[in-house]
This record gives structure tokens, C-alpha cells and sequence, in this order.
């Protein structure tokens, strides 16, 4: 069983909607959306729930009025000035670490489990997917992708489905380091920009130190030829397979707008034909590798 | 007057606004980057460096002969990053959030402060603007305490542009928290609309100002202008869709370098800005 991780370090480069053209054109896999903050492979995908899990990490510390008497150790002790002047708790600014919980003389703190998102697996037109909402401005998001990756991969294991497609997140932060480790193979998206290079790099940079083989390949590579053609060089020379690229084309956008994925919308544009190929090459590049 | 610039989706067009924002303002302009996982700003700024600083998180050390494997230390970590096996203490580093509970609950004072190297905050200048962001180390999961030593630079006085990270998690939080306007760019889209609304949440808890950017306004459908009416979000500007614009932005050149007519739209953004600032203060 393979899982392949399609990220960027870039946002924008096209990962979601490429993700989407390639569950059109594998039969049997599970869809992972690991892009927990942000998760957009539903608009495309529309798929019927048929779980709904609540997600839980960390806790919220909310100080009890009554039993409170105001001594301010809590508030000397907090390293992120969470408690204010009036003794109430900002729950966006506590990173849940429990120290004034742990210290109160009164144990005036309470400390509840936080309810952050949710996970769900459900069933799409392309074969089932599992996904998930990270609440808006929570923190625990590698937890949350985490989580999807874990039911993704049991699952794939439940059904004897031999691939895993997940949709990553931008960056190089936890929940992108919560992507990659134990995957087969990443595929980095990226553009011919210098945004676009700069990131691509960090993110193949951090894929090499979690030794997850890289691929390469450049969205709306034409806007740019010689940009293209240098992260090709790039991309041979650090012994990263660079599996193709597509043109630039509001096909992407046109289909995206209807829900529906570029193979679906056209399959004879150039940017299917492309995506086509680098399909192709993403194949004999994992069944050549030795992960 | 502090001025963040978020979006929820990537790659809307939040480093092209705020530098070419910060651009066209002139004196007393300070731009720092906070997307520190991927900054992206100085690509197009172009500053020269004058200092550079490196920024770590205190992670706990034990004292092997003073620690008595009470174990208390364990107990109180909520983050796993310091256990007690067998007769070994082992802290994991990369998981700790420096709290300092450790440190604070040992009874043998066994545990002292070390450091995990989060990244690196690079200060200097363009001409008149001011530049500052933050490199977070590869292999680095925690960006929010890198995001906050950036912040930190932020100058008492003048306008200063934070360009955020995409998303809505806590390293956009650290990226927005305190800003006196949230001005979020977008693309007309379904990807660009449904993270907007996320990115809106997030405002609106935090209660602050916000206006929009529409990028590449005439491709995709309307649904974005229609929701921006529903929840009285101000659309403050709108760039169409030129293809000479992103091959500039391919190649690294300011916008308004490239196509100096915009500089004048952007001053004007700013005066928007302004404004609806003033007018939330009343």
C-alpha cells in the first residue's frame, strides 16, 4: 500500500485541484484531505458523509470565579499573558500548557478537554474520502492531519485498496510535517516563480530530512519557460524525479466553479493531457522506487 | 497603524498587496514578513540586511545528578516532550512549547533551560522602508513563536504591513492578532470563497477591522462579491487578471515598478483603510 502526498510550500500551485483530476483517473484509492486549516478537496469531490467524528486535542483553562482569590500566580506564571487583569482567561492567546491549572493554591482552574474539529469519512463519485474540519483559529492542526492520515491508511488497509492520494497543506510547519512522515512518495506542485522555486525548495529540503522520496512538477509552466527549465535542472540535479508539467489554463478555474475536475470538465485540453502524463510518470517513478 | 494582510486560501495575492502596499506609501512604512515558513516578501523588496538574529524556544535540560526520577516533571508536561522511563529522564525537545512547568515543578531544581533553534529574524531596509521577517527552520514545527519575535520589531509609529501566512490556524492568529485592519485578499472562486469565510471567522473573533482584495476579479464567478455584501465586508479593491502581472511576478519585479499606474491605487487602498479605521474607532 503506497501513499502519495501532494504539497507545495506554496500556496496556490494547484495541489487541490490537481489532487481532484487524479482521483479521476485512479480506480481504486482512498482520498485523504490533509489540509485540515483550510480544506477545499469537498468543493470538488462532494461527498456524502457517512462518519462524523468530533476532534478533540489540548485543553482550554477557564478560571472558576468563585473559587478564584485573585493571588496572580497564574498570571506571573503564564509565559503567553493568556490570563488578564480580571482574572478571565483568553482562550485564543492559552496554549493549553496547564501550568496555572498545575500551581493554583485553590484549584480554581478548570482544564476541559477541547473539542477543535471534526474528522469525517465519507463516500464520493471517485471512491471514499476522508477529510476533516480543524476549528477556525485552534491550534493541534499536525494532531488533526494526523488523524486523517491514520484512518485513510486503516481504511485502505479494511478494503485492500493499495493507494492513498492526500492532499496536503502549504508551508513547512506541523501540519505539513504531519503530512509527509511515512509516506511513500511527495509530490511537490509548484510554479515557475520565484515565490513558487523558493518555497519548493524548502519544502523538497524538508521531505529529504523525513528521507520521503521527492517528485517535482510545474503548474502554469508556461507563464515562465526559463524559470521552468531551471527547476527541472534543480529538481534532476537533487536527484528528485521531475514528472512533467502543465500549461497554464482557466480550465482549472472553469472547472473548479462547476465542481467538477479538469478531466471531467475537458479531457482533451491540454492541461488534462498534461496532467495525463504526469500521471504516468508519478507511476513508474513509485513503482521504481523502494519505498 | 498596523495593517495584516491574510486570505485563508493561498496563493490569493497576499505577498504581491502587501509589498507593493508598503511600496507605494513612501516614508515611516515598515513591512514585516510573518509568513515565516515561507517567506516570500524579500523576493520582491530586494533589502539589504543589516542584522541578523537567531530565534530559539527554551526546551528543558536535566541535571542527571541532581534529578531524584520523581517523575513530577512528566506529570505536568502536556505535550509529552519531557517522560521518565526506567531510571532515565528523557526530554523530546522538538515536542515542547516552553511553558516552563517543568522547570517550575521540580522539586531538586534538576531542570534548566536549554534552547531548540526555531529559525532566524532578518532586519533591514529598502530605500525608505523598513523590512524585518522571520526564516523558520526546515524541520521546525512550530512557527507562532518565531511569528511572535517578528511582530515584536514592530515600530511604535508609522503604518506598518504584516504579510500573514495562508490558512487560519495559529500561525495566522500570531500573524493578525492586534492589527488595527485585517485586509484579506481573495480570488473569485470556490476554493477562494469557502477559505475567505474561514479567514472572516477568524477576524471576527478577533474583532477586528477587515476589507477585501479581490485578485484576478474577472475569472471565476460572483459569489464572492455577493457574500462580501451578506457580511458587510468592504471590498476595497479589485486587480483583473493580466497575464503581464503574473509574468512580472514570476520574474521577482514589483507591480507597481512594472505598471507604476497602480502605485496611485494602492495609496488609494490605504486612504480606504484609513478611514474605515478612524470610523470603527466612533
Amino acid at each position: 500500500m503506497k501513499e502519495l502526498v501532494i504539497i507545495s510550500g506554496k500556496g496556490g500551485t494547484g495541489k487541490t485541484s490537481l489532487v481532484a483530476a487524479f482521483a479521476s483517473l485512479v480506480e481504486n484509492k482512498v482520498l485523504c484531505d490533509a489540509d485540515v486549516d483550510a480544506a477545499d478537496l469537498h468543493l470538488i469531490m462532494n461527498p456524502t458523509v457517512k462518519e462524523r467524528h468530533d476532534f478533540q486535542s489540548g485543553h482550554d483553562a477557564i478560571i472558576n470565579a468563585e473559587k478564584c482569590t485573585r493571588c496572580g500566580l497564574c498570571r506571573e506564571l503564564c509565559r503567553w499573558n493568556a490570563v488578564r487583569e480580571d482574572f478571565t482567561i483568553d482562550s485564543i492567546d492559552c496554549e493549553g500548557c496547564g501550568v496555572c491549572v498545575y500551581f493554583c493554591p485553590e484549584k480554581a482552574i478548570d482544564f476541559p478537554l477541547k473539542t477543535c474539529g471534526e474528522w469525517y469519512v465519507s463516500d464520493t463519485r471517485f471512491g471514499p474520502m476522508v477529510h476533516a474540519r480543524l476549528g477556525i483559529a485552534e491550534e493541534n492542526s499536525g494532531k488533526l492531519v494526523t488523524q486523517v492520515r491514520q484512518e485513510a491508511k486503516k481504511m485502505a488497509e479494511a478494503q485492500e485498496i493499495q493507494l492513498i492520494l492526500t492532499d496536503g497543506p502549504p508551508g513547512v510547519g506541523c501540519p505539513v510535517i504531519a503530512s509527509m512522515g511515512g509516506a511513500s512518495a511527495v509530490l511537490v506542485v509548484t510554479e515557475p516563480t520565484v515565490a513558487g522555486r523558493h518555497d519548493m525548495e524548502r519544502v523538497a529540503q524538508l521531505a529529504d530530512f523525513f528521507r520521503v522520496p521527492v517528485m517535482v512538477c510545474v503548474n502554469k509552466a508556461d507563464l515562465n519557460l526559463d524559470a521552468t527549465s531551471d527547476i527541472r535542472k534543480f529538481s534532476e540535479g537533487k536527484g528528485y524525479a521531475f514528472v512533467g508539467t502543465i500549461p497554464f489554463d482557466p480550465v482549472f478555474t472553469k472547472a473548479m466553479v462547476e465542481g467538477k475536475t479538469i478531466l471531467e470538465y475537458d479531457s482533451r485540453s491540454e492541461a488534462a493531457k498534461a496532467v495525463l502524463k504526469i500521471w504516468n510518470g508519478i507511476m513508474e517513478s513509485m513503482v521504481n522506487s523502494t519505498a | 497603524m498596523i495593517i495584516s494582510i491574510a486570505s485563508g486560501k493561498g496563493g490569493t495575492g497576499k505577498t504581491t498587496v502587501a509589498t507593493n502596499l508598503a511600496l507605494s506609501l513612501g516614508k515611516g512604512v515598515q513591512l514585516l514578513d510573518c509568513d515565516v515558513e515561507e517567506p516570500n516578501a524579500h523576493l520582491f523588496i530586494k533589502p539589504v540586511f543589516e542584522k541578523t538574529e537567531v530565534v530559539a524556544a527554551s526546551v528543558p535540560e536535566v541535571d542527571e545528578e541532581k534529578c531524584n526520577l520523581c517523575g513530577k516533571c512528566g506529570e505536568i508536561c502536556q505535550f509529552k516532550a519531557i517522560v521518565v522511563i526506567g531510571d532515565t529522564v528523557l526530554p523530546f525537545p522538538e515536542l515542547c512549547h516552553s511553558c516552563g512547568g517543568c522547570m517550575e515543578v521540580c522539586p531538586v531544581k534538576a531542570i534548566r533551560e536549554g534552547e531548540r533553534v526555531l529559525g532566524i529574524a532578518e532586519m533591514g531596509r529598502s530605500g525608505d522602508l523598513e523590512f524585518a521577517h522571520g526564516r523558520l527552520r526546515v524541520g521546525e514545527a512550530m512557527s507562532p513563536p518565531l511569528i511572535r519575535k517578528v511582530r515584536s520589531l514592530t515600530k511604535s509609529d508609522g503604518v506598518t504591513i504584516i504579510d500573514a501566512p495562508p490558512g487560519t490556524s495559529c500561525p495566522v492568529i500570531a500573524s493578525i492578532k492586534e492589527a488595527d485592519f485585517v485586509l484579506l485578499v481573495t480570488e473569485p472562486t470556490p476554493f477562494g470563497l469557502h477559505d475567505l469565510k474561514l479567514a472572516v471567522g477568524a477576524v471576527r473573533i478577533l474583532g477586528i477591522p477587515s476589507g477585501l482584495v479581490i485578485n484576478r476579479s474577472d475569472i471565476g464567478n460572483d459569489r464572492v462579491r455577493e457574500y462580501a455584501a451578506e457580511v458587510n465586508l468592504p471590498i476595497l479593491m479589485e486587480i483583473n487578471f493580466d497575464r503581464r502581472i503574473a509574468e512580472a511576478y514570476s520574474r521577482g519585479q514589483m507591480l507597481v515598478e512594472v505598471m507604476p499606474e497602480w502605485r496611485e491605487k494602492f495609496v488609494r487602498l490605504y486612504d480606504r483603510i484609513a478611514e474605515l479605521v478612524e470610523a470603527g474607532k466612533h
